[in-house]
Protein backbone atom coordinates (compact mmCIF):
# COMPACT_ATOMS: atom_id res chain seq x y z
CA UNK A 1 0.00 0.00 0.00
CA UNK A 2 1.37 3.40 -0.96
CA UNK A 3 1.44 6.46 1.26
CA UNK A 4 -1.58 8.08 -0.44
CA UNK A 5 -3.59 4.87 -0.16
CA UNK A 6 -2.89 4.70 3.57
CA UNK A 7 -3.97 8.30 4.10
CA UNK A 8 -7.18 7.65 2.15
CA UNK A 9 -7.86 4.42 4.03
CA UNK A 10 -7.48 6.24 7.35
CA UNK A 11 -9.82 8.94 6.06
CA UNK A 12 -12.45 6.35 5.10
CA UNK A 13 -11.97 4.76 8.53
CA UNK A 14 -12.55 8.14 10.17
CA UNK A 15 -15.79 8.64 8.23
CA UNK A 16 -16.93 5.12 9.09
CA UNK A 17 -16.20 5.73 12.77
CA UNK A 18 -18.21 8.95 12.78
CA UNK A 19 -21.10 7.27 11.05
CA UNK A 20 -20.94 4.34 13.45
CA UNK A 21 -22.49 6.69 15.98
CA UNK A 22 -24.35 9.18 13.77
CA UNK A 23 -26.04 6.52 11.63
CA UNK A 24 -26.97 9.05 8.94
CA UNK A 25 -24.96 8.80 5.71
CA UNK A 26 -24.19 5.09 6.24
CA UNK A 27 -20.44 5.24 5.64
CA UNK A 28 -20.12 2.58 8.32
CA UNK A 29 -22.23 0.02 6.47
CA UNK A 30 -20.02 -2.69 4.95
CA UNK A 31 -21.46 -2.11 1.50
CA UNK A 32 -20.15 1.47 1.55
CA UNK A 33 -17.03 1.18 3.73
CA UNK A 34 -15.54 -1.91 2.05
CA UNK A 35 -16.25 -0.49 -1.40
CA UNK A 36 -14.49 2.78 -0.55
CA UNK A 37 -11.47 0.98 0.90
CA UNK A 38 -11.38 -1.28 -2.15
CA UNK A 39 -11.41 1.76 -4.43
CA UNK A 40 -8.66 3.70 -2.64
CA UNK A 41 -6.38 0.67 -2.52
CA UNK A 42 -6.91 -0.42 -6.11
CA UNK A 43 -9.04 -3.51 -5.41
CA UNK A 44 -12.52 -2.16 -6.17
CA UNK A 45 -14.12 -5.42 -7.30
CA UNK A 46 -12.98 -7.44 -4.30
CA UNK A 47 -13.93 -4.57 -2.00
CA UNK A 48 -17.45 -4.48 -3.42
CA UNK A 49 -17.80 -8.27 -3.14
CA UNK A 50 -16.59 -8.26 0.47
CA UNK A 51 -18.95 -5.39 1.20
CA UNK A 52 -21.87 -7.30 -0.27
CA UNK A 53 -21.13 -10.43 1.74
CA UNK A 54 -20.64 -8.53 4.99
CA UNK A 55 -23.75 -6.44 4.37
CA UNK A 56 -25.83 -9.61 4.22
CA UNK A 57 -24.49 -10.54 7.66
CA UNK A 58 -24.91 -7.08 9.14
CA UNK A 59 -28.44 -6.39 7.85
CA UNK A 60 -30.02 -6.67 11.27
CA UNK A 61 -27.35 -4.86 13.24
CA UNK A 62 -28.88 -1.66 14.57
CA UNK A 63 -28.48 0.49 17.64
CA UNK A 64 -31.83 0.49 19.38
CA UNK A 65 -32.30 2.78 22.36
CA UNK A 66 -29.26 2.59 24.57
CA UNK A 67 -28.37 -0.93 23.39
CA UNK A 68 -25.48 -1.20 20.96
CA UNK A 69 -25.31 -3.80 18.20
CA UNK A 70 -22.08 -5.41 16.99
CA UNK A 71 -20.05 -2.63 15.45
CA UNK A 72 -20.26 -2.64 11.66
CA UNK A 73 -17.75 0.20 11.29
CA UNK A 74 -14.65 -1.53 12.66
CA UNK A 75 -15.74 -4.86 11.20
CA UNK A 76 -16.00 -3.55 7.65
CA UNK A 77 -12.98 -1.25 7.70
CA UNK A 78 -10.55 -3.64 9.36
CA UNK A 79 -11.63 -6.73 7.44
CA UNK A 80 -11.36 -4.81 4.16
CA UNK A 81 -7.81 -3.76 5.05
CA UNK A 82 -6.91 -7.36 5.90
CA UNK A 83 -8.35 -8.53 2.58
CA UNK A 84 -6.41 -5.88 0.65
CA UNK A 85 -3.20 -6.90 2.45
CA UNK A 86 -3.84 -10.50 1.55
CA UNK A 87 -4.38 -9.60 -2.09
CA UNK A 88 -1.24 -7.41 -2.13
CA UNK A 89 0.86 -7.02 -5.26
CA UNK A 90 2.23 -10.23 -6.71
CA UNK A 91 0.27 -12.27 -4.20
CA UNK A 92 -1.01 -15.64 -5.33
CA UNK A 93 -3.83 -15.75 -2.81
CA UNK A 94 -7.19 -16.64 -4.34
CA UNK A 95 -9.51 -13.61 -3.92
CA UNK A 96 -12.25 -15.93 -2.66
CA UNK A 97 -10.02 -17.22 0.15
CA UNK A 98 -9.05 -13.68 1.09
CA UNK A 99 -12.70 -12.57 1.13
CA UNK A 100 -13.85 -15.57 3.20
CA UNK A 101 -11.05 -15.06 5.69
CA UNK A 102 -11.85 -11.34 5.91
CA UNK A 103 -15.50 -12.17 6.65
CA UNK A 104 -14.49 -14.49 9.47
CA UNK A 105 -12.17 -11.80 10.88
CA UNK A 106 -15.00 -9.27 10.78
CA UNK A 107 -16.91 -10.98 13.56
CA UNK A 108 -14.37 -10.69 16.41
CA UNK A 109 -13.59 -7.20 15.10
CA UNK A 110 -17.23 -6.19 15.47
CA UNK A 111 -16.99 -7.11 19.16
CA UNK A 112 -13.80 -5.11 19.59
CA UNK A 113 -15.57 -2.19 17.93
CA UNK A 114 -18.46 -2.60 20.34
CA UNK A 115 -16.18 -2.10 23.33
CA UNK A 116 -14.53 0.89 21.71
CA UNK A 117 -17.87 2.56 21.07
CA UNK A 118 -18.96 1.94 24.65
CA UNK A 119 -15.72 3.55 25.77
CA UNK A 120 -16.39 6.59 23.57
CA UNK A 121 -19.92 6.91 24.88
CA UNK A 122 -18.52 7.00 28.40
CA UNK A 123 -15.87 9.56 27.54
CA UNK A 124 -18.67 11.66 26.05
CA UNK A 125 -20.16 12.14 29.55
CA UNK A 126 -17.51 14.65 30.74
CA UNK A 127 -17.74 16.23 27.29
CA UNK A 128 -21.40 17.13 27.75
CA UNK A 129 -20.49 18.51 31.18
CA UNK A 130 -18.14 20.90 29.40
CA UNK A 131 -21.12 21.78 27.19
CA UNK A 132 -23.13 22.52 30.33
CA UNK A 133 -20.40 24.88 31.49
CA UNK A 134 -20.32 26.59 28.10
CA UNK A 135 -24.12 26.91 28.08
CA UNK A 136 -23.96 28.61 31.47
CA UNK A 137 -21.97 31.42 29.84
CA UNK A 138 -24.09 31.44 26.68
CA UNK A 139 -20.94 30.36 24.86
CA UNK A 140 -22.24 28.95 21.56
CA UNK A 141 -18.75 28.23 20.25
CA UNK A 142 -17.99 26.11 23.31
CA UNK A 143 -21.06 23.92 22.87
CA UNK A 144 -20.31 23.48 19.18
CA UNK A 145 -16.66 22.70 19.82
CA UNK A 146 -17.41 19.89 22.26
CA UNK A 147 -20.04 18.41 19.94
CA UNK A 148 -17.52 18.36 17.08
CA UNK A 149 -14.80 16.91 19.31
CA UNK A 150 -17.16 14.14 20.42
CA UNK A 151 -17.85 13.24 16.79
CA UNK A 152 -14.13 13.25 16.01
CA UNK A 153 -13.53 10.96 18.98
CA UNK A 154 -15.83 8.41 17.34
CA UNK A 155 -13.98 8.84 14.05
CA UNK A 156 -10.61 8.29 15.72
CA UNK A 157 -12.03 5.15 17.33
CA UNK A 158 -11.83 3.47 13.90
CA UNK A 159 -9.07 5.55 12.30
CA UNK A 160 -6.39 4.47 14.80
CA UNK A 161 -6.95 0.70 14.50
CA UNK A 162 -7.09 1.15 10.70
CA UNK A 163 -3.77 3.01 10.66
CA UNK A 164 -2.23 0.31 12.86
CA UNK A 165 -3.46 -2.42 10.54
CA UNK A 166 -1.98 -0.60 7.55
CA UNK A 167 1.43 -0.91 9.22
CA UNK A 168 1.25 -4.70 9.38
CA UNK A 169 3.49 -6.05 6.60
CA UNK A 170 1.50 -7.50 3.71
CA UNK A 171 3.81 -10.54 3.58
CA UNK A 172 2.64 -11.62 7.01
CA UNK A 173 -1.01 -11.52 5.96
CA UNK A 174 -0.39 -13.32 2.66
CA UNK A 175 1.70 -15.95 4.40
CA UNK A 176 -1.03 -16.50 6.95
CA UNK A 177 -3.70 -16.82 4.25
CA UNK A 178 -1.57 -19.22 2.22
CA UNK A 179 -0.80 -21.35 5.24
CA UNK A 180 -4.51 -21.85 5.86
CA UNK A 181 -5.65 -25.38 5.10
CA UNK A 182 -8.64 -25.84 2.78
CA UNK A 183 -10.97 -27.05 5.53
CA UNK A 184 -10.36 -23.87 7.48
CA UNK A 185 -10.89 -21.39 4.64
CA UNK A 186 -13.69 -23.49 3.15
CA UNK A 187 -15.28 -23.86 6.57
CA UNK A 188 -15.18 -20.12 7.08
CA UNK A 189 -17.02 -19.79 3.79
CA UNK A 190 -19.65 -22.27 4.99
CA UNK A 191 -19.93 -20.40 8.30
CA UNK A 192 -20.23 -17.11 6.44
CA UNK A 193 -23.19 -18.53 4.53
CA UNK A 194 -24.96 -19.34 7.76
CA UNK A 195 -24.28 -16.28 9.93
CA UNK A 196 -26.65 -14.11 7.90
CA UNK A 197 -29.37 -16.01 9.78
CA UNK A 198 -28.34 -14.30 13.03
CA UNK A 199 -28.93 -10.82 11.61
CA UNK A 200 -32.30 -11.85 10.21
CA UNK A 201 -33.22 -13.41 13.55
CA UNK A 202 -32.45 -10.11 15.28
CA UNK A 203 -34.80 -8.30 12.92
CA UNK A 204 -37.50 -10.94 13.33
CA UNK A 205 -37.35 -10.78 17.12
CA UNK A 206 -37.80 -7.01 16.88
CA UNK A 207 -40.88 -7.12 14.67
CA UNK A 208 -42.58 -10.47 15.02
CA UNK A 209 -46.10 -10.65 16.38
CA UNK A 210 -48.59 -13.43 15.80
CA UNK A 211 -50.25 -11.20 13.27
CA UNK A 212 -47.25 -10.76 10.97
CA UNK A 213 -45.77 -14.29 11.01
CA UNK A 214 -47.88 -15.38 8.01
CA UNK A 215 -46.17 -12.71 5.94
CA UNK A 216 -42.81 -14.23 6.81
CA UNK A 217 -44.05 -17.56 5.48
CA UNK A 218 -45.33 -15.92 2.29
CA UNK A 219 -42.02 -14.20 1.68
CA UNK A 220 -40.07 -17.35 2.32
CA UNK A 221 -42.12 -19.51 -0.03
CA UNK A 222 -42.36 -16.95 -2.82
CA UNK A 223 -38.61 -16.32 -2.77
CA UNK A 224 -38.06 -19.85 -4.06
CA UNK A 225 -39.37 -18.60 -7.41
CA UNK A 226 -36.13 -17.44 -8.95
CA UNK A 227 -37.89 -15.21 -11.49
CA UNK A 228 -38.97 -12.80 -8.75
CA UNK A 229 -36.31 -10.16 -8.21
CA UNK A 230 -35.92 -8.46 -4.85
CA UNK A 231 -37.66 -5.41 -6.27
CA UNK A 232 -40.62 -7.55 -7.35
CA UNK A 233 -40.72 -9.10 -3.88
CA UNK A 234 -40.61 -5.64 -2.34
CA UNK A 235 -43.57 -4.56 -4.47
CA UNK A 236 -45.47 -7.68 -3.43
CA UNK A 237 -44.70 -6.92 0.21
CA UNK A 238 -45.96 -3.35 -0.07
CA UNK A 239 -49.13 -4.54 -1.81
CA UNK A 240 -49.76 -7.16 0.86
CA UNK A 241 -49.25 -4.63 3.65
CA UNK A 242 -51.66 -2.17 2.04
CA UNK A 243 -54.29 -4.84 1.41
CA UNK A 244 -54.01 -6.13 4.95
CA UNK A 245 -54.22 -2.70 6.57
CA UNK A 246 -57.12 -1.75 4.31
CA UNK A 247 -59.06 -4.89 5.12
CA UNK A 248 -58.40 -4.46 8.81
CA UNK A 249 -59.73 -0.91 8.70
CA UNK A 250 -62.79 -2.15 6.83
CA UNK A 251 -63.37 -4.91 9.35
CA UNK A 252 -63.24 -2.38 12.15
CA UNK A 253 -65.81 -0.12 10.49
CA UNK A 254 -68.05 -3.04 9.63
CA UNK A 255 -67.88 -4.25 13.20
CA UNK A 256 -68.88 -0.82 14.48
CA UNK A 257 -71.79 -0.24 12.07
CA UNK A 258 -73.40 -3.64 12.01
CA UNK A 259 -73.46 -3.95 15.75
CA UNK A 260 -72.03 -7.31 14.88
CA UNK A 261 -73.40 -10.76 15.23
CA UNK A 262 -69.88 -11.65 14.05
CA UNK A 263 -71.38 -13.66 11.24
CA UNK A 264 -71.85 -11.47 8.13
CA UNK A 265 -72.98 -14.36 5.96
CA UNK A 266 -75.60 -15.26 8.56
CA UNK A 267 -76.81 -11.67 8.61
CA UNK A 268 -77.30 -11.68 4.86
CA UNK A 269 -79.21 -14.95 4.99
CA UNK A 270 -81.43 -13.67 7.78
CA UNK A 271 -82.31 -10.61 5.74
CA UNK A 272 -83.82 -12.76 3.01
CA UNK B 1 -42.28 44.97 18.59
CA UNK B 2 -41.92 42.99 15.39
CA UNK B 3 -42.37 39.30 15.62
CA UNK B 4 -39.22 37.23 15.34
CA UNK B 5 -39.69 34.49 12.80
CA UNK B 6 -37.43 31.59 11.94
CA UNK B 7 -37.08 31.77 8.19
CA UNK B 8 -36.40 28.88 5.86
CA UNK B 9 -32.65 29.40 6.05
CA UNK B 10 -32.68 29.07 9.84
CA UNK B 11 -34.77 25.94 9.67
CA UNK B 12 -32.45 24.45 7.08
CA UNK B 13 -29.45 25.21 9.29
CA UNK B 14 -31.18 23.35 12.12
CA UNK B 15 -32.03 20.44 9.81
CA UNK B 16 -28.41 20.21 8.67
CA UNK B 17 -27.07 20.21 12.21
CA UNK B 18 -29.73 17.77 13.30
CA UNK B 19 -27.86 15.13 11.29
CA UNK B 20 -25.16 15.17 13.95
CA UNK B 21 -27.65 14.49 16.70
CA UNK B 22 -25.94 11.36 17.98
CA UNK B 23 -22.37 12.67 17.80
CA UNK B 24 -21.97 13.19 21.54
CA UNK B 25 -24.18 10.25 22.52
CA UNK B 26 -23.39 9.56 26.15
CA UNK B 27 -24.63 7.26 28.87
CA UNK B 28 -25.80 10.16 31.02
CA UNK B 29 -28.20 12.22 28.92
CA UNK B 30 -27.80 10.39 25.58
CA UNK B 31 -28.52 12.72 22.63
CA UNK B 32 -28.69 15.96 24.63
CA UNK B 33 -25.47 17.47 23.25
CA UNK B 34 -26.43 16.89 19.64
CA UNK B 35 -29.91 18.25 20.24
CA UNK B 36 -28.54 21.45 21.72
CA UNK B 37 -26.02 21.72 18.88
CA UNK B 38 -28.89 21.48 16.38
CA UNK B 39 -30.94 24.15 18.17
CA UNK B 40 -28.13 26.74 18.24
CA UNK B 41 -29.00 28.57 14.97
CA UNK B 42 -32.58 28.99 16.21
CA UNK B 43 -31.51 30.11 19.69
CA UNK B 44 -29.15 32.69 18.22
CA UNK B 45 -31.90 34.10 16.06
CA UNK B 46 -34.65 34.11 18.69
CA UNK B 47 -32.87 35.40 21.77
CA UNK B 48 -30.57 38.38 21.98
CA UNK B 49 -29.72 38.73 25.67
CA UNK B 50 -27.00 36.60 27.25
CA UNK B 51 -29.32 35.42 30.01
CA UNK B 52 -31.98 34.24 27.61
CA UNK B 53 -29.42 32.49 25.42
CA UNK B 54 -27.82 30.72 28.37
CA UNK B 55 -31.22 29.65 29.64
CA UNK B 56 -32.18 28.32 26.20
CA UNK B 57 -28.94 26.38 25.82
CA UNK B 58 -29.37 24.79 29.24
CA UNK B 59 -33.00 24.00 28.52
CA UNK B 60 -31.93 22.05 25.45
CA UNK B 61 -29.17 20.11 27.20
CA UNK B 62 -31.72 18.02 29.08
CA UNK B 63 -32.00 14.27 28.57
CA UNK B 64 -33.17 13.31 25.11
CA UNK B 65 -33.09 10.07 23.17
CA UNK B 66 -35.04 8.82 20.20
CA UNK B 67 -34.47 7.46 16.74
CA UNK B 68 -32.20 9.98 14.96
CA UNK B 69 -34.53 10.44 11.97
CA UNK B 70 -37.97 10.62 13.55
CA UNK B 71 -36.45 13.18 15.86
CA UNK B 72 -36.96 15.64 12.99
CA UNK B 73 -40.68 16.31 13.64
CA UNK B 74 -39.85 16.73 17.34
CA UNK B 75 -37.31 19.42 16.59
CA UNK B 76 -39.83 21.02 14.22
CA UNK B 77 -42.41 21.29 16.99
CA UNK B 78 -39.76 22.55 19.41
CA UNK B 79 -38.79 25.28 16.94
CA UNK B 80 -42.42 26.39 16.76
CA UNK B 81 -42.65 26.46 20.57
CA UNK B 82 -39.41 28.40 21.00
CA UNK B 83 -40.58 30.89 18.40
CA UNK B 84 -43.83 31.49 20.30
CA UNK B 85 -41.93 31.83 23.53
CA UNK B 86 -39.48 34.34 22.06
CA UNK B 87 -42.46 36.38 20.90
CA UNK B 88 -43.82 36.55 24.40
CA UNK B 89 -46.20 33.61 24.59
CA UNK B 90 -46.22 31.93 28.02
CA UNK B 91 -44.46 28.71 27.04
CA UNK B 92 -42.92 27.16 30.14
CA UNK B 93 -39.67 25.17 30.20
CA UNK B 94 -41.70 22.19 31.33
CA UNK B 95 -43.95 22.46 28.28
CA UNK B 96 -40.99 22.24 25.91
CA UNK B 97 -39.38 19.38 27.79
CA UNK B 98 -42.80 17.72 28.01
CA UNK B 99 -43.31 17.85 24.26
CA UNK B 100 -39.84 16.41 23.65
CA UNK B 101 -40.25 13.57 26.11
CA UNK B 102 -43.84 12.94 25.08
CA UNK B 103 -42.96 12.60 21.43
CA UNK B 104 -39.63 10.78 21.60
CA UNK B 105 -41.01 7.54 23.00
CA UNK B 106 -43.77 6.78 20.52
CA UNK B 107 -41.71 8.08 17.59
CA UNK B 108 -38.70 5.92 18.43
CA UNK B 109 -41.13 3.02 18.35
CA UNK B 110 -41.87 3.82 14.70
CA UNK B 111 -38.39 4.82 13.59
CA UNK B 112 -36.68 1.61 14.60
CA UNK B 113 -38.93 -0.83 12.71
CA UNK B 114 -39.39 1.45 9.70
CA UNK B 115 -35.79 2.54 9.13
CA UNK B 116 -33.55 -0.01 10.83
CA UNK B 117 -35.63 -3.14 10.29
CA UNK B 118 -37.45 -2.52 7.03
CA UNK B 119 -35.91 0.07 4.74
CA UNK B 120 -32.27 -0.59 5.56
CA UNK B 121 -32.44 -4.37 5.29
CA UNK B 122 -34.34 -4.08 2.00
CA UNK B 123 -32.01 -1.53 0.42
CA UNK B 124 -29.00 -3.27 1.94
CA UNK B 125 -30.01 -6.66 0.60
CA UNK B 126 -30.79 -5.20 -2.80
CA UNK B 127 -27.41 -3.48 -2.97
CA UNK B 128 -25.55 -6.44 -1.51
CA UNK B 129 -27.07 -8.91 -3.96
CA UNK B 130 -25.72 -6.79 -6.81
CA UNK B 131 -22.41 -6.25 -5.04
CA UNK B 132 -21.79 -9.98 -4.65
CA UNK B 133 -20.95 -10.10 -8.33
CA UNK B 134 -18.63 -7.13 -7.93
CA UNK B 135 -20.94 -4.52 -9.46
CA UNK B 136 -20.46 -0.94 -8.28
CA UNK B 137 -24.17 -0.32 -8.90
CA UNK B 138 -24.95 -2.18 -5.67
CA UNK B 139 -23.16 0.12 -3.22
CA UNK B 140 -24.12 3.23 -5.22
CA UNK B 141 -27.78 2.29 -5.25
CA UNK B 142 -27.78 1.65 -1.50
CA UNK B 143 -25.93 4.85 -0.66
CA UNK B 144 -27.91 7.17 -2.93
CA UNK B 145 -31.35 5.71 -2.28
CA UNK B 146 -30.80 5.71 1.47
CA UNK B 147 -29.54 9.27 1.64
CA UNK B 148 -32.25 10.66 -0.62
CA UNK B 149 -34.94 9.02 1.49
CA UNK B 150 -33.25 10.10 4.72
CA UNK B 151 -32.69 13.73 3.79
CA UNK B 152 -36.18 14.12 2.36
CA UNK B 153 -37.61 12.59 5.51
CA UNK B 154 -35.53 14.79 7.83
CA UNK B 155 -36.48 18.00 6.07
CA UNK B 156 -40.15 17.40 5.34
CA UNK B 157 -41.04 15.97 8.73
CA UNK B 158 -39.22 18.83 10.45
CA UNK B 159 -41.23 21.30 8.37
CA UNK B 160 -44.35 19.33 9.19
CA UNK B 161 -43.60 19.56 12.90
CA UNK B 162 -42.84 23.26 12.64
CA UNK B 163 -46.05 24.05 10.76
CA UNK B 164 -48.32 21.87 12.80
CA UNK B 165 -46.79 22.86 16.12
CA UNK B 166 -48.14 21.33 19.28
CA UNK B 167 -51.25 19.91 17.65
CA UNK B 168 -48.99 17.15 16.29
CA UNK B 169 -49.51 15.38 19.58
CA UNK B 170 -53.11 14.74 18.47
CA UNK B 171 -51.96 13.26 15.17
CA UNK B 172 -49.66 10.96 17.07
CA UNK B 173 -52.50 9.46 19.02
CA UNK B 174 -54.70 9.22 15.91
CA UNK B 175 -53.52 5.71 15.16
CA UNK B 176 -51.49 6.74 12.12
CA UNK B 177 -48.23 5.83 13.81
CA UNK B 178 -49.60 2.46 14.76
CA UNK B 179 -50.56 1.82 11.15
CA UNK B 180 -47.16 2.83 9.82
CA UNK B 181 -45.46 0.56 12.32
CA UNK B 182 -47.73 -2.32 11.46
CA UNK B 183 -47.33 -1.81 7.72
CA UNK B 184 -43.57 -1.70 8.13
CA UNK B 185 -43.57 -4.90 10.18
CA UNK B 186 -45.62 -6.69 7.52
CA UNK B 187 -43.32 -5.57 4.72
CA UNK B 188 -40.26 -6.26 6.84
CA UNK B 189 -41.32 -9.77 7.79
CA UNK B 190 -42.23 -10.56 4.19
CA UNK B 191 -38.84 -9.43 2.93
CA UNK B 192 -36.95 -11.13 5.73
CA UNK B 193 -38.73 -14.36 4.81
CA UNK B 194 -37.52 -13.93 1.25
CA UNK B 195 -34.00 -13.06 2.35
CA UNK B 196 -33.76 -16.12 4.56
CA UNK B 197 -34.70 -18.27 1.59
CA UNK B 198 -32.26 -16.55 -0.77
CA UNK B 199 -29.25 -15.67 1.33
CA UNK B 200 -28.87 -18.05 4.23
CA UNK B 201 -26.98 -20.85 2.58
CA UNK B 202 -26.64 -24.25 4.14
CA UNK B 203 -25.66 -27.17 1.97
CA UNK B 204 -25.42 -30.65 3.36
CA UNK B 205 -23.14 -32.79 1.24
CA UNK B 206 -23.70 -36.33 2.58
CA UNK B 207 -24.90 -38.77 -0.04
CA UNK B 208 -28.10 -40.54 0.86
CA UNK B 209 -28.14 -43.11 -1.90
CA UNK B 210 -26.43 -44.08 -5.14
CA UNK B 211 -28.71 -45.96 -7.52
CA UNK B 212 -27.75 -47.60 -10.79
CA UNK B 213 -30.29 -46.24 -13.29
CA UNK B 214 -32.04 -48.45 -15.82
CA UNK B 215 -31.13 -48.19 -19.47
CA UNK B 216 -32.72 -45.20 -21.20
CA UNK B 217 -32.77 -43.15 -18.01
CA UNK B 218 -29.26 -41.91 -18.71
CA UNK B 219 -27.31 -40.80 -21.75
CA UNK B 220 -25.32 -43.69 -23.17
CA UNK B 221 -22.22 -41.68 -24.01
CA UNK B 222 -20.52 -44.55 -25.85
CA UNK B 223 -23.46 -44.98 -28.25
CA UNK B 224 -23.63 -41.34 -29.39
CA UNK B 225 -22.98 -40.57 -33.07
CA UNK B 226 -19.65 -38.95 -33.80
CA UNK B 227 -19.00 -35.23 -34.21
CA UNK B 228 -21.53 -32.45 -33.84
CA UNK B 229 -24.38 -34.92 -34.37
CA UNK B 230 -23.33 -36.53 -31.10
CA UNK B 231 -23.47 -33.20 -29.25
CA UNK B 232 -26.92 -32.55 -30.69
CA UNK B 233 -28.16 -35.98 -29.67
CA UNK B 234 -26.70 -35.63 -26.17
CA UNK B 235 -28.34 -32.24 -25.68
CA UNK B 236 -31.67 -33.59 -26.90
CA UNK B 237 -31.52 -36.48 -24.49
CA UNK B 238 -30.42 -34.16 -21.68
CA UNK B 239 -33.43 -31.91 -22.17
CA UNK B 240 -35.67 -34.93 -21.72
CA UNK B 241 -33.82 -36.72 -18.93
CA UNK B 242 -32.66 -33.77 -16.87
CA UNK B 243 -29.48 -33.59 -14.81
CA UNK B 244 -29.73 -37.15 -13.52
CA UNK B 245 -29.28 -38.36 -17.10
CA UNK B 246 -25.63 -37.37 -17.19
CA UNK B 247 -24.37 -40.40 -15.26
CA UNK B 248 -25.28 -44.03 -15.01
CA UNK B 249 -25.56 -43.69 -11.27
CA UNK B 250 -28.18 -41.47 -9.73
CA UNK B 251 -26.72 -39.78 -6.66
CA UNK B 252 -29.17 -38.46 -4.10
CA UNK B 253 -27.74 -36.07 -1.56
CA UNK B 254 -29.33 -35.10 1.72
CA UNK B 255 -29.57 -31.58 0.34
CA UNK B 256 -31.46 -32.81 -2.71
CA UNK B 257 -34.01 -34.53 -0.48
CA UNK B 258 -34.43 -31.44 1.69
CA UNK B 259 -34.87 -29.23 -1.36
CA UNK B 260 -37.70 -31.44 -2.56
CA UNK B 261 -39.63 -30.65 0.60
CA UNK B 262 -39.12 -26.88 0.49
CA UNK B 263 -35.99 -25.21 -0.83
CA UNK B 264 -34.30 -23.45 2.05
CA UNK B 265 -35.91 -25.49 4.80
CA UNK B 266 -32.62 -25.78 6.68
CA UNK B 267 -32.09 -22.03 6.37
CA UNK B 268 -35.43 -21.22 7.95
CA UNK B 269 -34.81 -23.78 10.67
CA UNK B 270 -31.49 -22.16 11.47
CA UNK B 271 -33.06 -18.70 11.51
CA UNK B 272 -35.78 -19.79 13.91
CA UNK B 273 -33.17 -21.44 16.10
CA UNK B 274 -31.28 -18.14 16.18
CA UNK B 275 -34.52 -16.30 17.13
CA UNK B 276 -34.98 -18.73 19.98
CA UNK B 277 -31.38 -18.45 21.20
CA UNK B 278 -31.50 -14.64 21.03
CA UNK B 279 -34.71 -14.66 23.05
CA UNK B 280 -32.93 -16.81 25.63
CA UNK B 281 -30.51 -13.91 25.98
CA UNK B 282 -27.54 -15.46 24.18
CA UNK B 283 -25.39 -12.77 22.61
CA UNK B 284 -25.52 -12.58 18.80
CA UNK B 285 -21.73 -12.57 18.78
CA UNK B 286 -21.59 -15.92 20.54
CA UNK B 287 -24.07 -17.38 18.06
CA UNK B 288 -22.09 -16.05 15.11
CA UNK B 289 -18.83 -17.49 16.43
CA UNK B 290 -20.53 -20.85 17.02
CA UNK B 291 -21.82 -20.88 13.45
CA UNK B 292 -18.30 -20.33 12.14
CA UNK B 293 -17.11 -23.18 14.35
CA UNK B 294 -19.88 -25.42 12.99
CA UNK B 295 -18.97 -24.43 9.44
CA UNK B 296 -15.31 -25.27 9.93
CA UNK B 297 -16.15 -28.56 11.64
CA UNK B 298 -18.65 -29.31 8.88
CA UNK B 299 -16.03 -28.84 6.19
CA UNK B 300 -13.38 -30.71 8.17
CA UNK B 301 -15.56 -33.79 8.57
CA UNK B 302 -17.04 -33.35 5.12
CA UNK B 303 -20.73 -33.05 5.87
CA UNK B 304 -21.24 -29.48 4.71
Amino acid sequence: MGGISIVLVVLVAFLAGMEGILDEFQFHQPLVACTLIGIVTGHPTEGIMLGGSLQMIALGWANVGAAVAPDAALASVASAIIMVKGLGEGSTVDPKVAIDAAIAMAVPLSVAGLFLTMLCRTIAIPMVHFMDAAAEKANFRGVELWQILAICLQGIRIAIPAAMLCMVPADAVTAMLQAMPEWLSGGMGVGGGMVAAVGYAMVINMMATNEVWPFFVLGFVLAALGELTLIALGALGVALALIYLGLKELAKQGGGAGGGSGDPLGDILNDY
Amino acid sequence: MAEIKLDKKDRMAVAWRHQFLQGSWNYERMQNGGWCYAMIPAIKKLYSSKEEQAAALKRHLEFYNTHPYVSAPVIGVTLALEEERANGAPVEDQAIQGVKVGMMGPLAGVGDPVFWFTIRPILGALGASMALSGSIVGPLLFFLAWNIIRMAFLWYTQEFGYNVGTSIAKDLSGGLLGKITEGASILGMFIIGALVQRWVSITFTPVVSVVEQSEGAYIDWAALPAGTEGIKSALEQYSVLGPTGLNVEKVTTLQGNLDQLIPGLAAVGLTLLCCFLLKKGISPIVIILCLFAVGIAGRFFGFM
